[in-house]
């Protein structure tokens, strides 16, 4: 879609926004909602029952791989466990139960900091999730698999894990072959389930259909305790339209449910883009809750499903943690009507807006030639979410516009981590688990940029 | 008088500051003339009305030059001015010292005709005053900005940006120290020492203006020799014993008229009879102070793991880049050669100051010291900016178009293979290729030490320098490709 198509999709958006925001007032709720974690009423967190350990897991999860950071002694960036600590406080004393990391979250440091935190505590009083994160050939071979997972252990502080997960499989059954069928580390995971020191085993999953149902054919052998997938009002009917290599969430929810097998989501936000949301798409949820936030919705959402065990959400500050109280102490179920509104009239507003699908996992960082990819896309999506994008010219504020998105980009990546330094050898692209085509955004990211700057029509 | 002459002095240090410490690049256009007015630059770029136009306010007016146009002068005056407030009648009447002034005029323009301007231009006073604003004043300018545009990116307002502030060159930010402190030494005792003994521009407009029509005139019958003239002169031009004033040396303040308490003293064509005298003040600018200082790029660092296992998020470390040796150096387009812009260029920082890429910076090589010269190594020459030639005074290097630019190269691309990322590792490097703006860089195979590589091959032909493909090249320390100047700019 080139700019000027995407601008008048842009008008036509908000008409239609405007009519809908008509309609939708009488539904307004007229309840007063507190804000603040004072308002939170404690021992109300939703619980959901995973009948196959009978854990009874709180509805909100917490991700733990976008803990805060601060500028260390040396310069350099590193956990700020003070914070952490008190957010795991927090999230414990109001009946967030689940913990979700992995070795390879914050650089290598998320299992150490999280246990650190949560070993202040009496470790029956929480589940603790980690996965097989065996990315790099050099993990793969059988022992160093296992000392990854013995690593785990140890930098979580604790004899036993209650959920297991292999990796993010999806990409191919060949790599999900070589990473833990050939290494025989599925086998080895699962005597460690026999022994106990596992409590659930599943997987977490991004990618393509053919090997979700190779993967559901499995079950019958491995038996998977639960599975993770990436869910949310967006994804449901629109994943595979925006990406065909992804699939729809409701698809992936209703084979798992066909089998009984207990739902984790991730994604519930897709990295903010659900909480991040256009004006125009805001005022539709406004219209409906005027006091809770975008975020709320998306979380209720995913809730509001009855197979969902937990939602995870990576809490990075108090305020998202209370954000999130807010919507689960306890869960107040969406109706039918609500859920379709999000799934259909919200979504495709969203649609509307050609973002770029980046949900800021940072999982194809480090960019080996220095590019801060996140950050790039985090300027260009703000920029359209936020009408900021000149689409000519001739548009009457193209030289402010212009202005705010050349000064922006260079505020928010360095000049030397920027677009144009993409030299397209595409490591990145395997690590992507929303299958984003990097460098030929980065490269359509760059010619924009060009653009502007030399003043050409764009 | 004296009140008009401040208040024009102002106006001319302020603005001349102002468009050497403006990264914006908006000054320019209102200001621009005033480096143009500049009597060194106009003689250089043969900018014959300028020269005309100075020379006869010099024969009607007298050295009025010295003390409202030239930011050097206005800038000791501001100094002494600091003296004076420490001790009042503090200068004292002394010969005119002319084998000194004639000698190092001579030598100014032996120098300059020898084509060592770099030399030569180390006296000279606009580019004195532009070293020293461009290397002490504008890093301090940048630095408050940028505090102000942490400040607005709080506020999310995008009035005001970051800028890098980065030393460009130590030899000039070291003359710049040494300029000052010299020139604050001999101000603050001797007033206009370095006016009336050093600089060629002063000597060449003493000797105009020994027959200009207005002088300072002095009335003997109403002198009674007190001498409070002489003392009050920063230019040591009055012999209040003799009652006579050395117009050679009188650069127009005005300020012995105030001072002379029989009103002796007065500045008018027909001749009263004679004696001046002196006294400073001025309003503005702010002190100096010396400072060192080196960019340095904080780039944040990937945390050691034990494991040798891929984790998630942090930033690549980038190693900064280093300038290659090249054999030719390379100037910018609308230097027409480097011949053209080492005749005409007198050093003065002005293109530095403005370019906003951080291309030019002032050469080390002592012949031609601070005169501009191109490197990659935070930008490259970007086919939008014409930002030098519009701002330079002397011609040395002329005002170009966009569409010109384009087509005038300023040399060529080079690489070297064994550096190139697309021959030493499998990721399929060809930037270069796609971000070169003339087209002039293909991807094709060649035999490089008995193996075919994919890699890039440059079109001599249609490149113009520009540098794109060396500040892009990922290859690190030393870019796999670089630019070669050309010594005289042909077209594509």
């Amino acid at each position: 879609m080139d700019r000027r198509e995407f601008i008048k999709k842009l008008g036509l958006g908000s008409a239609a926004v405007g009519t809908a925001a008509v309609v939708g007032c009488k539904g307004g709720s007229q309840e007063e909602v507190g804000h603040s974690l004072q308002d939170v009423p404690k021992g109300q967190m939703t619980l959901r029952e995973n009948h196959n350990s009978g854990d009874k897991v709180s509805i909100l999860g917490y991700g733990c791989m976008r803990w805060p950071t601060k500028k260390g002694k040396d310069g350099n960036e590193e956990m700020d466990q003070e914070q952490i600590n008190r957010l795991i406080d927090t999230a414990l004393e109001y009946g967030v139960n689940y913990f979700d990391t992995s070795p390879v979250y914050c650089q290598g440091q998320s299992e150490r900091a999280t246990g650190i935190a949560l070993s202040r505590h009496p470790r029956e009083s929480y589940y603790i999730a980690t996965k097989m994160s065996n990315f790099s050939p050099d993990t793969q071979s059988k022992e160093a698999s296992i000392a990854m997972y013995k690593n785990s252990l140890k930098e979580l502080q604790t004899d036993y894990l209650d959920y297991m997960l292999l990796h993010s499989v999806g990409g191919s059954m060949e790599d999900y072959q070589q990473r833990f069928v050939d290494n025989g580390i599925l086998d080895y995971l699962m005597e460690e389930r026999k022994a106990g020191r596992i409590r659930n085993l599943g997987f977490s999953f991004h990618g393509q259909q053919s090997v979700f149902d190779a993967m559901m054919e499995l079950h019958d052998t491995v038996h998977w305790d639960f599975v993770q997938i990436q869910m949310n009002y967006l994804d449901w009917f629109h994943a595979n339209e925006m990406n065909s290599f992804n699939v729809d969430a409701s698809y992936l929810y209703d084979e798992l449910t066909k089998r009984d097998i207990p739902v984790v989501i991730m994604e519930p936000l897709l990295g903010g883009r659900l909480s991040k949301v256009n004006g125009s798409v805001l005022r539709m949820l406004k219209a409906k809750e005027p006091d809770r936030t975008a975020a709320s919705w998306a979380f209720r959402y995913c809730g509001s499903y009855p197979n969902v065990l937990t939602a995870l959400s990576g809490m990075t500050y108090m305020e998202h943690l209370v954000d999130n109280l807010h919507s689960f102490c306890p869960l107040k179920p969406l109706t039918d009507e609500e859920r379709s509104y999000l799934e259909d009239d919200v979504a495709n507003e969203i649609l509307k807006y050609p973002t770029i699908p980046c949900t800021a996992c940072q999982y194809c960082m480090p960019c080996p030639y220095g590019l801060d990819i996140p950050g790039i896309f985090a300027h260009y999506n703000k920029c359209i979410n936020e009408g900021l994008m000149p689409s000519s010219t001739q548009d009457p504020d193209y030289q402010k516009l212009r202005k705010a998105f050349l000064v922006g980009y260079d505020r928010s990546v360095p000049k030397l981590r920027q677009a144009n330094h993409c030299i397209e050898c595409c490591r990145c692209l395997e690590h992507c688990p929303q299958k984003i085509e990097i460098p030929n955004e980065m490269h359509k990211i760059d010619e924009y940029v060009e653009k502007l700057k030399q003043g050409l029509e764009l | 008088m004296k009140k008009v002459r401040i208040i024009l002095a102002t106006v001319f240090l302020i603005g001349i500051t102002w468009l050497f410490l403006d990264f914006t690049g908006t000054a320019h256009t209102w200001l621009g003339w005033m480096a143009k007015l500049q009597f060194l630059p106009a003689v250089l770029a043969l900018n014959v009305g300028v020269i005309i136009g100075l020379v006869t306010i010099t024969l009607v007016l007298g050295r009025l030059y010295c003390s409202v146009i030239c930011p050097l002068g206005i800038l000791q005056d501001v100094f002494a001015w600091f003296g004076k407030k420490a001790k009042k009648n503090r200068y004292t009447y002394s010969k005119a010292k002319n084998w000194l002034r004639y000698g190092m005029l001579a030598l100014f323009v032996a120098l300059m005709v020898l084509g060592l301007a770099g030399v030569a231009t180390l006296i000279a006073p606009y580019s004195a005053f532009g070293r020293i604003a461009e290397s002490l004043l504008q890093p301090l300018w940048m630095w408050g900005n940028n505090v102000l545009a942490m400040l607005a990116e709080r506020a999310d307002s995008y009035a005001f940006y970051s800028v890098d502030v980065w030393m460009k060159s130590l030899p000039v930010l070291v003359i710049a120290v040494v300029t000052v402190v010299v020139l604050f030494v001999l101000a603050w005792r001797g007033g206009r020492t370095y006016c009336n003994t050093i600089c060629p521009v002063g000597t060449v407009l003493g000797f105009v203006s020994r027959f200009s029509l207005l002088k300072i005139r002095v009335d003997e019958q109403k002198c009674i020799k007190c001498g409070l003239c002489t003392k009050n002169c920063k230019a040591s031009c009055i012999d209040y014993k003799n009652m006579k004033v050395d117009y050679s040396r009188c650069v127009d303040c005005f300020d012995c008229i105030g001072k002379c308490k029989k009103g002796a003293l007065s500045y008018g064509v027909n001749s009263v009879n004679r004696a001046t005298k002196p006294n400073d003040a001025n309003g503005v600018d702010e002190s100096r102070r010396e400072l060192l200082t080196t960019t340095a790029v904080a780039l944040g660092a990937v945390a050691l793991e034990a494991q040798a296992k891929k984790v998630d998020g942090g930033l690549a470390v980038i190693e900064d880049k280093q300038v290659p040796k090249r054999g030719t150096k390379v100037v910018p387009p609308g230097a027409l050669s480097i011949k053209n812009l080492e005749d005409h260029c007198t050093g003065c920082q002005l293109c530095v100051s403005k370019c906003p890429n951080d291309v030019l910076r002032p050469s080390t090589d002592l012949m031609h010291l601070m005169q501009p010269e191109m490197s990659f190594e935070r930008g490259y020459c970007r086919p939008e900016c014409t930002a030098c030639g519009d701002v330079c005074p002397t011609g040395a290097i002329r005002p170009i178009s966009k569409e010109e630019k384009t087509a005038i190269k300023i040399g060529h691309a080079v690489l070297v293979r064994k550096n190139c990322v697309a021959v030493t590792t499998d990721d399929g490097c060809g930037l270069c290729a796609t971000k070169c703006p003339a087209g002039a860089i293909m991807m094709t195979t060649v035999e490089y030490e008995g193996k075919s590589v994919y890699a890039p091959v440059v079109d001599e032909e249609k490149c113009i320098g520009c540098g794109t493909c060396e500040h892009l090249c990922p290859a690190r320390p030393f870019a796999a490709i670089y630019v070669e100047g050309h010594e005289v700019h042909g077209e594509v």
